[in-house]
Protein backbone atom coordinates (compact mmCIF):
# COMPACT_ATOMS: atom_id res chain seq x y z
CA UNK A 1 0.00 0.00 0.00
CA UNK A 2 2.68 2.79 -1.39
CA UNK A 3 -0.42 4.99 -2.52
CA UNK A 4 -1.20 4.85 1.52
CA UNK A 5 -1.19 8.46 2.85
CA UNK A 6 -2.05 10.36 -0.59
CA UNK A 7 -5.40 11.31 0.77
CA UNK A 8 -4.45 14.49 2.47
CA UNK A 9 -7.13 15.28 4.91
CA UNK A 10 -7.21 18.92 5.05
CA UNK A 11 -7.56 19.16 1.57
CA UNK A 12 -10.78 17.07 1.98
CA UNK A 13 -12.10 18.68 5.32
CA UNK A 14 -15.53 20.17 4.66
CA UNK A 15 -16.23 19.18 1.17
CA UNK A 16 -19.41 19.13 -0.25
CA UNK A 17 -20.25 15.88 1.17
CA UNK A 18 -22.54 17.70 3.12
CA UNK A 19 -25.63 19.36 2.44
CA UNK A 20 -25.49 22.80 2.76
CA UNK A 21 -28.45 24.32 4.36
CA UNK A 22 -28.38 27.28 2.40
CA UNK A 23 -27.98 25.94 -1.00
CA UNK A 24 -31.52 23.95 -0.14
CA UNK A 25 -32.90 27.42 1.60
CA UNK A 26 -32.33 29.44 -1.70
CA UNK A 27 -33.64 26.64 -3.99
CA UNK A 28 -36.77 26.26 -1.73
CA UNK A 29 -37.65 29.71 -1.80
CA UNK A 30 -37.17 30.16 -5.94
CA UNK A 31 -39.51 27.51 -5.88
CA UNK A 32 -42.05 28.75 -3.64
CA UNK A 33 -41.66 32.39 -5.68
CA UNK A 34 -41.88 30.12 -8.94
CA UNK A 35 -45.31 28.43 -7.97
CA UNK A 36 -46.38 31.53 -6.82
CA UNK A 37 -46.17 33.45 -10.19
CA UNK A 38 -46.73 30.51 -12.22
CA UNK A 39 -50.20 30.50 -12.79
CA UNK A 40 -49.99 34.55 -13.90
CA UNK A 41 -48.08 32.70 -16.86
CA UNK A 42 -49.59 29.85 -17.46
CA UNK A 43 -52.73 27.62 -17.49
CA UNK A 44 -53.16 26.89 -13.98
CA UNK A 45 -55.08 23.16 -15.19
CA UNK A 46 -51.57 22.44 -16.73
CA UNK A 47 -49.84 23.42 -13.82
CA UNK A 48 -52.09 21.52 -11.32
CA UNK A 49 -51.29 18.56 -13.79
CA UNK A 50 -47.26 19.19 -13.49
CA UNK A 51 -48.10 19.56 -9.20
CA UNK A 52 -49.48 16.57 -9.05
CA UNK A 53 -47.09 14.58 -11.08
CA UNK A 54 -44.12 16.23 -9.60
CA UNK A 55 -45.59 15.16 -6.28
CA UNK A 56 -46.38 11.85 -7.43
CA UNK A 57 -43.02 11.61 -9.03
CA UNK A 58 -41.02 12.86 -5.69
CA UNK A 59 -42.83 9.77 -3.53
CA UNK A 60 -41.49 7.53 -6.39
CA UNK A 61 -38.11 9.07 -5.72
CA UNK A 62 -38.00 8.81 -2.14
CA UNK A 63 -38.46 4.85 -2.67
CA UNK A 64 -36.08 4.45 -6.22
CA UNK A 65 -33.94 7.12 -4.89
CA UNK A 66 -33.18 6.77 -1.31
CA UNK A 67 -34.45 3.32 -0.56
CA UNK A 68 -33.05 1.64 -3.47
CA UNK A 69 -36.48 -0.12 -4.81
CA UNK A 70 -37.49 -0.19 -7.91
CA UNK A 71 -41.39 0.06 -7.80
CA UNK A 72 -43.31 -0.78 -11.12
CA UNK A 73 -46.39 -0.88 -9.68
CA UNK A 74 -46.90 2.97 -8.13
CA UNK A 75 -50.46 3.79 -10.40
CA UNK A 76 -51.91 1.34 -7.93
CA UNK A 77 -51.62 3.75 -5.22
CA UNK A 78 -52.02 7.15 -7.46
CA UNK A 79 -54.86 5.80 -9.50
CA UNK A 80 -56.80 3.78 -6.39
CA UNK A 81 -56.19 7.03 -4.54
CA UNK A 82 -58.17 9.02 -7.14
CA UNK A 83 -61.02 6.59 -8.21
CA UNK A 84 -61.22 6.25 -3.71
CA UNK A 85 -60.83 10.45 -3.88
CA UNK A 86 -63.56 11.08 -6.57
CA UNK A 87 -66.36 8.35 -4.83
CA UNK A 88 -65.69 10.36 -1.26
CA UNK A 89 -66.29 13.78 -3.17
CA UNK A 90 -69.59 12.65 -5.78
CA UNK A 91 -70.79 9.71 -3.86
CA UNK A 92 -70.49 10.09 -0.11
CA UNK A 93 -70.79 13.82 -1.24
CA UNK A 94 -67.68 14.81 1.43
CA UNK A 95 -65.66 17.96 1.30
CA UNK A 96 -62.68 18.41 -0.50
CA UNK A 97 -60.27 18.03 2.21
CA UNK A 98 -62.17 14.66 3.87
CA UNK A 99 -61.95 13.54 0.10
CA UNK A 100 -58.30 13.69 -0.32
CA UNK A 101 -57.63 12.68 3.06
CA UNK A 102 -59.64 9.49 2.15
CA UNK A 103 -57.77 8.42 -1.18
CA UNK A 104 -54.56 9.14 0.98
CA UNK A 105 -55.52 6.74 3.30
CA UNK A 106 -56.91 4.21 1.48
CA UNK A 107 -53.09 4.13 -0.93
CA UNK A 108 -51.31 3.73 2.49
CA UNK A 109 -53.28 1.32 3.34
CA UNK A 110 -52.99 -0.65 -0.18
CA UNK A 111 -49.15 0.29 0.43
CA UNK A 112 -48.85 -1.29 3.55
CA UNK A 113 -50.49 -4.44 1.84
CA UNK A 114 -48.33 -4.81 -1.01
CA UNK A 115 -45.25 -3.47 0.87
CA UNK A 116 -45.48 -6.54 3.31
CA UNK A 117 -45.88 -9.02 0.68
CA UNK A 118 -43.36 -7.39 -1.52
CA UNK A 119 -40.38 -6.03 0.72
CA UNK A 120 -38.64 -9.64 1.27
CA UNK A 121 -37.71 -9.59 -2.42
CA UNK A 122 -34.87 -7.38 -4.42
CA UNK A 123 -33.97 -6.06 -7.81
CA UNK A 124 -36.12 -7.33 -10.85
CA UNK A 125 -38.46 -9.38 -8.05
CA UNK A 126 -39.20 -6.61 -6.37
CA UNK A 127 -40.25 -4.40 -9.69
CA UNK A 128 -42.13 -7.47 -11.16
CA UNK A 129 -43.87 -8.52 -7.70
CA UNK A 130 -45.17 -4.66 -7.16
CA UNK A 131 -46.54 -4.82 -11.19
CA UNK A 132 -48.76 -7.94 -10.97
CA UNK A 133 -49.83 -6.18 -7.61
CA UNK A 134 -50.46 -2.96 -9.63
CA UNK A 135 -52.10 -5.15 -12.27
CA UNK A 136 -54.55 -7.02 -9.80
CA UNK A 137 -55.28 -3.12 -8.86
CA UNK A 138 -56.06 -2.53 -12.66
CA UNK A 139 -58.18 -5.27 -13.26
CA UNK A 140 -60.48 -4.99 -10.17
CA UNK A 141 -60.99 -0.99 -11.56
CA UNK A 142 -61.90 -2.20 -15.06
CA UNK A 143 -64.32 -4.89 -13.63
CA UNK A 144 -65.93 -3.39 -10.40
CA UNK A 145 -68.83 -0.98 -10.45
CA UNK A 146 -68.10 1.75 -8.55
CA UNK A 147 -65.04 2.35 -10.66
CA UNK A 148 -67.34 3.29 -13.33
CA UNK A 149 -65.25 0.84 -15.45
CA UNK A 150 -64.35 2.50 -18.77
CA UNK A 151 -65.82 5.95 -17.90
CA UNK A 152 -64.62 6.26 -14.92
CA UNK A 153 -65.67 8.66 -12.49
CA UNK A 154 -66.72 11.62 -14.28
CA UNK A 155 -67.90 15.21 -13.51
CA UNK A 156 -66.77 14.80 -9.71
CA UNK A 157 -67.64 18.26 -7.93
CA UNK A 158 -64.24 19.81 -6.65
CA UNK A 159 -66.48 20.84 -3.74
CA UNK A 160 -66.16 23.94 -0.70
CA UNK A 161 -62.83 23.40 0.91
CA UNK A 162 -63.43 23.72 4.98
CA UNK A 163 -67.04 24.24 4.38
CA UNK A 164 -65.37 28.14 3.17
CA UNK A 165 -64.00 28.28 -0.20
CA UNK A 166 -65.16 27.16 -3.17
CA UNK A 167 -63.16 25.72 -5.52
CA UNK A 168 -64.47 26.14 -8.93
CA UNK A 169 -61.76 28.70 -9.74
CA UNK A 170 -58.86 26.97 -11.50
CA UNK A 171 -56.83 29.69 -9.94
CA UNK A 172 -57.82 29.28 -6.41
CA UNK A 173 -57.89 25.44 -6.72
CA UNK A 174 -54.51 25.92 -8.29
CA UNK A 175 -53.19 27.43 -4.70
CA UNK A 176 -54.73 25.10 -2.72
CA UNK A 177 -52.73 22.35 -4.84
CA UNK A 178 -49.58 24.03 -4.64
CA UNK A 179 -49.96 23.54 -0.77
CA UNK A 180 -50.46 19.80 -0.87
CA UNK A 181 -46.98 19.88 -3.32
CA UNK A 182 -45.05 22.17 -1.28
CA UNK A 183 -46.55 19.87 2.38
CA UNK A 184 -45.66 16.68 0.77
CA UNK A 185 -42.62 17.63 -0.68
CA UNK A 186 -41.18 19.07 2.37
CA UNK A 187 -42.44 15.99 4.17
CA UNK A 188 -40.47 14.03 1.67
CA UNK A 189 -37.13 16.40 1.66
CA UNK A 190 -37.70 16.16 5.75
CA UNK A 191 -37.49 12.06 5.77
CA UNK A 192 -34.44 12.14 3.94
CA UNK A 193 -32.70 14.48 6.29
CA UNK A 194 -33.93 13.08 8.95
CA UNK A 195 -32.41 10.20 11.16
CA UNK A 196 -34.31 7.74 9.56
CA UNK A 197 -33.10 8.86 6.12
CA UNK A 198 -29.74 8.80 7.31
CA UNK A 199 -30.38 4.56 8.14
CA UNK A 200 -31.99 4.16 5.16
CA UNK A 201 -29.06 5.69 2.74
CA UNK A 202 -26.82 3.45 4.68
CA UNK A 203 -29.05 0.51 3.95
CA UNK A 204 -29.11 1.67 0.38
CA UNK A 205 -25.27 2.09 0.46
CA UNK A 206 -24.48 -1.27 2.20
CA UNK A 207 -27.44 -3.79 3.19
CA UNK A 208 -25.36 -6.33 4.77
CA UNK A 209 -23.64 -4.00 6.89
CA UNK A 210 -26.56 -2.33 7.87
CA UNK A 211 -27.95 -5.57 8.91
CA UNK A 212 -24.46 -6.35 10.75
CA UNK A 213 -24.69 -3.27 12.87
CA UNK A 214 -28.25 -4.67 13.91
CA UNK A 215 -30.56 -2.53 11.94
CA UNK A 216 -33.65 -4.58 10.62
CA UNK A 217 -33.74 -3.52 7.30
CA UNK A 218 -36.73 -4.91 6.28
CA UNK A 219 -38.93 -2.34 8.50
CA UNK A 220 -37.09 0.31 7.46
CA UNK A 221 -37.47 -0.15 3.85
CA UNK A 222 -41.29 -1.17 4.24
CA UNK A 223 -41.69 1.89 6.47
CA UNK A 224 -40.06 4.04 3.58
CA UNK A 225 -42.29 1.88 1.01
CA UNK A 226 -46.07 2.85 2.87
CA UNK A 227 -44.75 6.47 3.05
CA UNK A 228 -43.65 6.33 -0.68
CA UNK A 229 -47.59 4.88 -1.77
CA UNK A 230 -49.60 7.38 0.67
CA UNK A 231 -47.92 10.39 -0.42
CA UNK A 232 -48.23 8.90 -4.08
CA UNK A 233 -52.32 8.83 -3.12
CA UNK A 234 -52.21 12.08 -2.17
CA UNK A 235 -50.93 13.36 -5.60
CA UNK A 236 -53.74 11.60 -6.97
CA UNK A 237 -56.25 11.81 -4.85
CA UNK A 238 -55.25 15.58 -5.90
CA UNK A 239 -55.54 14.80 -9.32
CA UNK A 240 -59.29 13.36 -9.23
CA UNK A 241 -60.55 16.56 -7.85
CA UNK A 242 -58.97 19.21 -10.13
CA UNK A 243 -59.79 17.25 -13.73
CA UNK A 244 -62.97 16.34 -12.26
CA UNK A 245 -62.31 12.96 -13.27
CA UNK A 246 -61.14 9.41 -12.05
CA UNK A 247 -60.01 7.26 -14.86
CA UNK A 248 -58.63 3.99 -15.82
CA UNK A 249 -55.35 6.01 -16.99
CA UNK A 250 -54.09 6.83 -13.82
CA UNK A 251 -54.26 2.66 -12.36
CA UNK A 252 -52.41 1.48 -15.74
CA UNK A 253 -48.66 0.06 -15.66
CA UNK A 254 -48.04 2.90 -17.93
CA UNK A 255 -48.43 5.28 -15.64
CA UNK A 256 -46.05 3.32 -13.42
CA UNK A 257 -43.88 3.10 -15.98
CA UNK A 258 -44.59 7.04 -17.07
CA UNK A 259 -43.41 8.45 -13.19
CA UNK A 260 -40.08 6.52 -13.57
CA UNK A 261 -39.46 7.97 -16.30
CA UNK A 262 -39.61 11.36 -14.86
CA UNK A 263 -37.89 10.22 -11.82
CA UNK A 264 -34.83 9.19 -14.16
CA UNK A 265 -35.00 12.41 -16.25
CA UNK A 266 -35.15 14.52 -13.46
CA UNK A 267 -32.57 13.02 -11.46
CA UNK A 268 -33.02 10.13 -9.43
CA UNK A 269 -31.79 10.44 -5.42
CA UNK A 270 -31.93 14.25 -6.10
CA UNK A 271 -34.39 16.24 -4.19
CA UNK A 272 -35.57 18.40 -6.94
CA UNK A 273 -34.88 15.84 -9.73
CA UNK A 274 -38.19 14.02 -10.10
CA UNK A 275 -40.40 17.71 -10.14
CA UNK A 276 -38.39 18.98 -12.79
CA UNK A 277 -38.58 15.52 -14.61
CA UNK A 278 -42.34 15.74 -14.37
CA UNK A 279 -42.22 19.30 -15.39
CA UNK A 280 -40.09 18.11 -19.39
CA UNK A 281 -42.73 14.90 -19.44
CA UNK A 282 -46.07 16.54 -18.57
CA UNK A 283 -44.83 19.24 -20.95
CA UNK A 284 -44.03 17.10 -23.61
CA UNK A 285 -47.46 15.46 -23.63
CA UNK A 286 -49.01 18.97 -23.46
CA UNK A 287 -47.10 20.73 -25.91
CA UNK A 288 -46.77 18.02 -28.07
CA UNK A 289 -50.13 17.06 -27.97
CA UNK A 290 -50.47 18.04 -31.96
CA UNK A 291 -47.97 15.27 -32.78
CA UNK A 292 -50.73 12.88 -32.08
CA UNK A 293 -49.63 9.07 -31.91
CA UNK A 294 -46.02 10.44 -31.98
CA UNK A 295 -45.38 11.74 -29.07
CA UNK A 296 -44.48 8.37 -27.27
CA UNK A 297 -42.05 8.12 -29.67
CA UNK A 298 -40.80 11.29 -28.86
CA UNK A 299 -40.51 10.62 -25.25
CA UNK A 300 -38.73 7.27 -25.73
CA UNK A 301 -36.21 9.21 -27.97
CA UNK A 302 -35.68 11.66 -25.11
CA UNK A 303 -35.71 9.16 -22.79
CA UNK A 304 -32.53 6.78 -24.86
CA UNK A 305 -31.06 10.71 -25.04
CA UNK A 306 -31.07 10.77 -21.29
CA UNK A 307 -29.96 7.07 -20.37
CA UNK A 308 -26.98 7.96 -22.70
CA UNK A 309 -25.87 11.24 -22.69
CA UNK A 310 -26.68 12.38 -18.69
CA UNK A 311 -27.88 9.03 -17.01
CA UNK A 312 -27.66 10.65 -13.51
CA UNK A 313 -30.93 13.15 -14.61
CA UNK A 314 -30.95 16.55 -15.33
CA UNK A 315 -30.57 17.55 -11.78
CA UNK A 316 -27.89 14.54 -10.95
CA UNK A 317 -26.02 16.29 -13.70
CA UNK A 318 -26.38 20.10 -12.44
CA UNK A 319 -25.57 18.38 -8.93
CA UNK A 320 -22.10 16.88 -10.31
CA UNK A 321 -21.47 20.31 -12.08
CA UNK A 322 -22.12 22.40 -9.10
CA UNK A 323 -20.50 19.41 -6.45
CA UNK A 324 -23.84 20.07 -4.31
CA UNK A 325 -26.23 18.06 -3.48
CA UNK A 326 -29.66 19.28 -5.17
CA UNK B 1 -9.13 -25.80 33.36
CA UNK B 2 -11.79 -24.66 30.66
CA UNK B 3 -12.96 -21.01 30.67
CA UNK B 4 -16.35 -20.78 30.23
CA UNK B 5 -17.68 -20.88 26.45
CA UNK B 6 -18.91 -17.68 25.09
CA UNK B 7 -20.00 -19.36 21.81
CA UNK B 8 -20.00 -22.44 21.24
CA UNK B 9 -21.14 -24.85 18.51
CA UNK B 10 -22.55 -28.33 18.77
CA UNK B 11 -22.32 -30.49 15.46
CA UNK B 12 -22.96 -27.46 13.21
CA UNK B 13 -23.13 -28.48 9.43
CA UNK B 14 -24.33 -27.12 6.18
CA UNK B 15 -24.52 -28.91 2.80
CA UNK B 16 -24.81 -27.58 -0.50
CA UNK B 17 -26.69 -30.13 -2.65
CA UNK B 18 -24.83 -32.99 -1.32
CA UNK B 19 -21.41 -31.25 -0.97
CA UNK B 20 -20.76 -31.10 3.08
CA UNK B 21 -19.02 -27.07 3.27
CA UNK B 22 -18.85 -27.67 6.98
CA UNK B 23 -19.35 -30.80 8.16
CA UNK B 24 -20.07 -31.33 12.15
CA UNK B 25 -17.73 -28.49 13.54
CA UNK B 26 -17.86 -28.08 17.61
CA UNK B 27 -16.57 -25.29 18.79
CA UNK B 28 -15.87 -23.30 22.34
CA UNK B 29 -14.73 -19.59 21.85
CA UNK B 30 -13.96 -18.98 25.50
CA UNK B 31 -14.90 -15.33 27.09
CA UNK B 32 -12.02 -12.65 26.83
CA UNK B 33 -9.95 -14.89 24.14
CA UNK B 34 -8.84 -14.22 20.68
CA UNK B 35 -9.88 -16.91 18.64
CA UNK B 36 -8.31 -17.97 15.59
CA UNK B 37 -9.81 -20.09 12.69
CA UNK B 38 -7.54 -21.01 10.05
CA UNK B 39 -7.10 -23.48 7.11
CA UNK B 40 -6.13 -23.97 3.57
CA UNK B 41 -8.46 -22.55 0.71
CA UNK B 42 -11.68 -24.44 0.55
CA UNK B 43 -11.68 -25.56 4.20
CA UNK B 44 -14.66 -23.91 5.18
CA UNK B 45 -13.97 -20.91 7.18
CA UNK B 46 -15.91 -18.40 5.72
CA UNK B 47 -19.19 -20.88 5.43
CA UNK B 48 -18.48 -21.29 9.20
CA UNK B 49 -18.11 -17.67 9.65
CA UNK B 50 -21.35 -17.31 8.03
CA UNK B 51 -23.01 -19.56 9.86
CA UNK B 52 -22.19 -18.24 12.84
CA UNK B 53 -23.30 -14.99 11.90
CA UNK B 54 -26.77 -16.17 10.17
CA UNK B 55 -25.71 -15.15 7.04
CA UNK B 56 -26.18 -19.05 6.35
CA UNK B 57 -28.50 -21.19 7.92
CA UNK B 58 -27.20 -24.53 8.92
CA UNK B 59 -28.53 -27.67 7.55
CA UNK B 60 -28.27 -29.05 11.15
CA UNK B 61 -26.52 -27.99 14.70
CA UNK B 62 -26.47 -25.38 17.14
CA UNK B 63 -24.65 -22.13 17.92
CA UNK B 64 -24.90 -21.45 21.58
CA UNK B 65 -24.53 -17.67 22.51
CA UNK B 66 -23.72 -17.79 26.20
CA UNK B 67 -25.24 -20.71 27.07
CA UNK B 68 -28.57 -19.66 24.73
CA UNK B 69 -29.53 -21.16 21.72
CA UNK B 70 -29.33 -18.26 18.99
CA UNK B 71 -29.84 -20.93 15.67
CA UNK B 72 -32.79 -19.71 14.51
CA UNK B 73 -31.94 -15.63 15.17
CA UNK B 74 -31.58 -13.38 12.12
CA UNK B 75 -28.56 -11.51 11.64
CA UNK B 76 -29.30 -8.32 12.94
CA UNK B 77 -30.95 -9.82 16.05
CA UNK B 78 -26.95 -11.37 16.47
CA UNK B 79 -25.91 -7.94 15.97
CA UNK B 80 -28.52 -6.47 19.00
CA UNK B 81 -27.24 -9.43 21.13
CA UNK B 82 -23.71 -7.99 20.79
CA UNK B 83 -21.91 -10.46 18.28
CA UNK B 84 -20.90 -8.23 15.56
CA UNK B 85 -19.05 -8.79 12.37
CA UNK B 86 -16.41 -7.47 9.70
CA UNK B 87 -16.69 -8.50 6.18
CA UNK B 88 -13.92 -9.72 4.11
CA UNK B 89 -14.14 -7.27 1.55
CA UNK B 90 -14.16 -3.40 3.61
CA UNK B 91 -17.34 -2.86 4.40
CA UNK B 92 -17.84 1.19 4.79
CA UNK B 93 -20.58 3.55 3.97
CA UNK B 94 -18.97 4.64 1.13
CA UNK B 95 -20.99 7.65 0.59
CA UNK B 96 -20.88 8.20 4.25
CA UNK B 97 -18.31 10.36 5.67
CA UNK B 98 -16.00 8.40 8.12
CA UNK B 99 -17.60 10.34 11.44
CA UNK B 100 -21.21 9.06 9.78
CA UNK B 101 -20.22 5.85 9.38
CA UNK B 102 -19.38 5.57 13.04
CA UNK B 103 -22.81 7.86 14.04
CA UNK B 104 -25.02 5.08 12.16
CA UNK B 105 -23.74 2.76 14.52
CA UNK B 106 -24.03 5.05 17.81
CA UNK B 107 -27.35 6.23 16.37
CA UNK B 108 -29.33 2.19 16.15
CA UNK B 109 -27.41 1.85 19.92
CA UNK B 110 -29.72 4.47 20.92
CA UNK B 111 -32.39 3.77 19.39
CA UNK B 112 -33.65 6.86 17.65
CA UNK B 113 -33.28 5.54 14.33
CA UNK B 114 -37.32 5.47 13.36
CA UNK B 115 -37.46 9.39 13.99
CA UNK B 116 -38.56 10.56 10.21
CA UNK B 117 -39.74 13.83 10.92
CA UNK B 118 -37.00 14.87 12.81
CA UNK B 119 -33.85 16.89 11.29
CA UNK B 120 -30.92 14.95 10.94
CA UNK B 121 -28.94 17.56 12.93
CA UNK B 122 -29.94 15.97 16.35
CA UNK B 123 -27.40 13.52 15.04
CA UNK B 124 -24.66 15.78 15.38
CA UNK B 125 -24.54 15.08 19.39
CA UNK B 126 -23.29 11.49 18.45
CA UNK B 127 -19.89 13.81 16.85
CA UNK B 128 -17.95 13.60 20.38
CA UNK B 129 -18.11 9.74 20.72
CA UNK B 130 -17.54 9.21 16.90
CA UNK B 131 -14.64 11.50 16.88
CA UNK B 132 -13.23 9.51 20.11
CA UNK B 133 -13.95 6.50 18.18
CA UNK B 134 -12.02 7.81 15.10
CA UNK B 135 -8.99 8.71 16.81
CA UNK B 136 -8.78 5.27 18.87
CA UNK B 137 -7.84 3.69 15.03
CA UNK B 138 -6.14 6.86 14.18
CA UNK B 139 -8.39 8.13 11.69
CA UNK B 140 -9.42 11.23 13.89
CA UNK B 141 -7.51 13.41 11.05
CA UNK B 142 -9.89 11.59 8.11
CA UNK B 143 -13.34 12.39 10.23
CA UNK B 144 -14.96 13.97 7.39
CA UNK B 145 -13.42 12.53 3.92
CA UNK B 146 -16.03 10.20 2.40
CA UNK B 147 -15.46 6.64 3.46
CA UNK B 148 -15.50 5.58 -0.08
CA UNK B 149 -11.95 7.61 -0.54
CA UNK B 150 -9.97 6.51 2.19
CA UNK B 151 -6.94 3.71 1.37
CA UNK B 152 -8.07 0.51 2.01
CA UNK B 153 -6.03 0.28 5.03
CA UNK B 154 -7.89 3.43 6.48
CA UNK B 155 -11.45 1.98 5.31
CA UNK B 156 -10.65 -1.22 7.65
CA UNK B 157 -9.90 0.73 10.80
CA UNK B 158 -13.26 2.73 10.10
CA UNK B 159 -14.65 -0.77 10.16
CA UNK B 160 -13.64 -1.42 13.29
CA UNK B 161 -14.19 2.08 15.12
CA UNK B 162 -18.06 1.80 13.42
CA UNK B 163 -17.70 -1.84 15.30
CA UNK B 164 -16.90 -0.76 18.04
CA UNK B 165 -19.88 2.18 18.80
CA UNK B 166 -21.93 -0.72 19.07
CA UNK B 167 -19.80 -1.79 21.89
CA UNK B 168 -19.91 -5.68 21.38
CA UNK B 169 -18.77 -8.28 23.53
CA UNK B 170 -17.74 -10.48 20.41
CA UNK B 171 -16.48 -9.36 17.43
CA UNK B 172 -15.96 -11.76 14.46
CA UNK B 173 -13.35 -10.52 11.92
CA UNK B 174 -13.47 -12.67 8.73
CA UNK B 175 -10.14 -11.59 7.47
CA UNK B 176 -9.17 -8.51 8.91
CA UNK B 177 -5.79 -8.59 7.21
CA UNK B 178 -6.58 -9.31 3.86
CA UNK B 179 -5.07 -7.55 0.88
CA UNK B 180 -3.12 -4.79 3.44
CA UNK B 181 0.43 -3.81 3.18
CA UNK B 182 3.03 -4.83 6.12
CA UNK B 183 2.38 -1.49 7.42
CA UNK B 184 -1.11 -1.91 7.45
CA UNK B 185 -0.42 -5.29 8.88
CA UNK B 186 1.51 -3.72 11.58
CA UNK B 187 -1.53 -1.40 12.65
CA UNK B 188 -4.18 -3.89 12.44
CA UNK B 189 -2.54 -6.36 14.61
CA UNK B 190 -1.79 -3.87 17.37
CA UNK B 191 -5.73 -2.44 16.69
CA UNK B 192 -7.04 -5.71 17.51
CA UNK B 193 -4.68 -6.24 20.05
CA UNK B 194 -5.91 -3.05 21.22
CA UNK B 195 -9.83 -3.74 21.08
CA UNK B 196 -9.49 -7.16 22.32
CA UNK B 197 -9.95 -6.09 26.07
CA UNK B 198 -12.87 -7.32 27.84
CA UNK B 199 -13.90 -8.71 24.87
CA UNK B 200 -14.17 -11.71 22.71
CA UNK B 201 -12.72 -12.31 18.97
CA UNK B 202 -12.86 -14.47 16.53
CA UNK B 203 -11.17 -14.27 13.36
CA UNK B 204 -10.73 -16.33 10.38
CA UNK B 205 -7.34 -15.10 8.98
CA UNK B 206 -4.91 -16.84 6.80
CA UNK B 207 -1.18 -14.11 8.26
CA UNK B 208 -0.23 -17.11 10.06
CA UNK B 209 2.46 -15.23 11.46
CA UNK B 210 -0.03 -12.46 12.92
CA UNK B 211 -2.24 -15.44 13.66
CA UNK B 212 0.76 -16.64 16.00
CA UNK B 213 1.10 -13.58 17.56
CA UNK B 214 -2.31 -12.99 18.37
CA UNK B 215 -4.00 -15.76 18.72
CA UNK B 216 -4.56 -17.22 22.08
CA UNK B 217 -6.46 -20.48 21.20
CA UNK B 218 -6.32 -21.83 17.62
CA UNK B 219 -9.02 -23.80 14.87
CA UNK B 220 -7.87 -25.31 12.31
CA UNK B 221 -10.61 -26.64 9.35
CA UNK B 222 -9.83 -28.42 6.56
CA UNK B 223 -12.71 -29.89 4.50
CA UNK B 224 -15.43 -28.72 6.48
CA UNK B 225 -13.56 -30.54 9.72
CA UNK B 226 -11.84 -29.02 12.74
CA UNK B 227 -8.51 -30.47 12.34
CA UNK B 228 -7.14 -29.37 15.49
CA UNK B 229 -7.55 -27.70 17.75
CA UNK B 230 -4.96 -25.91 20.64
CA UNK B 231 -2.37 -22.51 20.84
CA UNK B 232 0.10 -22.35 17.91
CA UNK B 233 2.77 -24.48 19.46
CA UNK B 234 0.30 -27.48 19.46
CA UNK B 235 -1.70 -26.76 16.33
CA UNK B 236 1.39 -25.69 14.40
CA UNK B 237 3.51 -29.04 15.07
CA UNK B 238 0.60 -30.89 14.63
CA UNK B 239 1.40 -33.38 11.36
CA UNK B 240 -1.97 -33.12 10.22
CA UNK B 241 -2.16 -29.84 10.02
CA UNK B 242 1.23 -29.57 8.00
CA UNK B 243 0.24 -32.44 5.92
CA UNK B 244 -2.97 -30.10 4.83
CA UNK B 245 -1.22 -27.31 4.47
CA UNK B 246 1.43 -28.61 2.30
CA UNK B 247 -1.06 -31.24 0.51
CA UNK B 248 -3.24 -27.77 -0.30
CA UNK B 249 -0.20 -26.16 -2.05
CA UNK B 250 0.66 -28.77 -4.18
CA UNK B 251 -2.92 -29.72 -5.19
Amino acid sequence: MSAHDVAVPAAVEGDGARPSGRTYGVLLAVLVGVILVAPYFLYPVFLMKVLCFALFASALNLLLGYGGLLSFGHAAFFGFASYISAHAAKVWGLPPELAILSGTAAATVLGAVFGALAIRRQGIYFAMITLALAQLIYFVSLQSEFTGGEDGIQSVPRGVLFGVLPLTDDRTLYYVVATIFLAGFLLIFRIIHSPFGQVLRAIRDNEPRAISLGYRTVQYKLATFVISAGIAGLAGATKALVFQLASLTDVHWSMSGEVVLMTLVGGMGTIFGPAVGAIVVVSMQNYLATLGAWVPIVQGIVFVVCVLLFREGIIGVLSRWTKRPL
Amino acid sequence: MRAEAILATRDLTIEFKGFKAVDGVNLNIEQGTIHALIGPNGAGKTTCFNLLTKFLTPTKGTILYKGRDITALKPAEIARLGIVRSFQISAVFAQFTALENVRVALQRRRGDSFDFWRSERVLTRYDREARELLEAVGLADYASVRAGELPYGRKRALEVATTLALDPSMLLLDEPLAGMGHEDVDRMAALIRHVSTNRTILMVEHNLSVVASLSDRITVLARGKVLAEGSYATVSSDERVVEAYMGGMHA
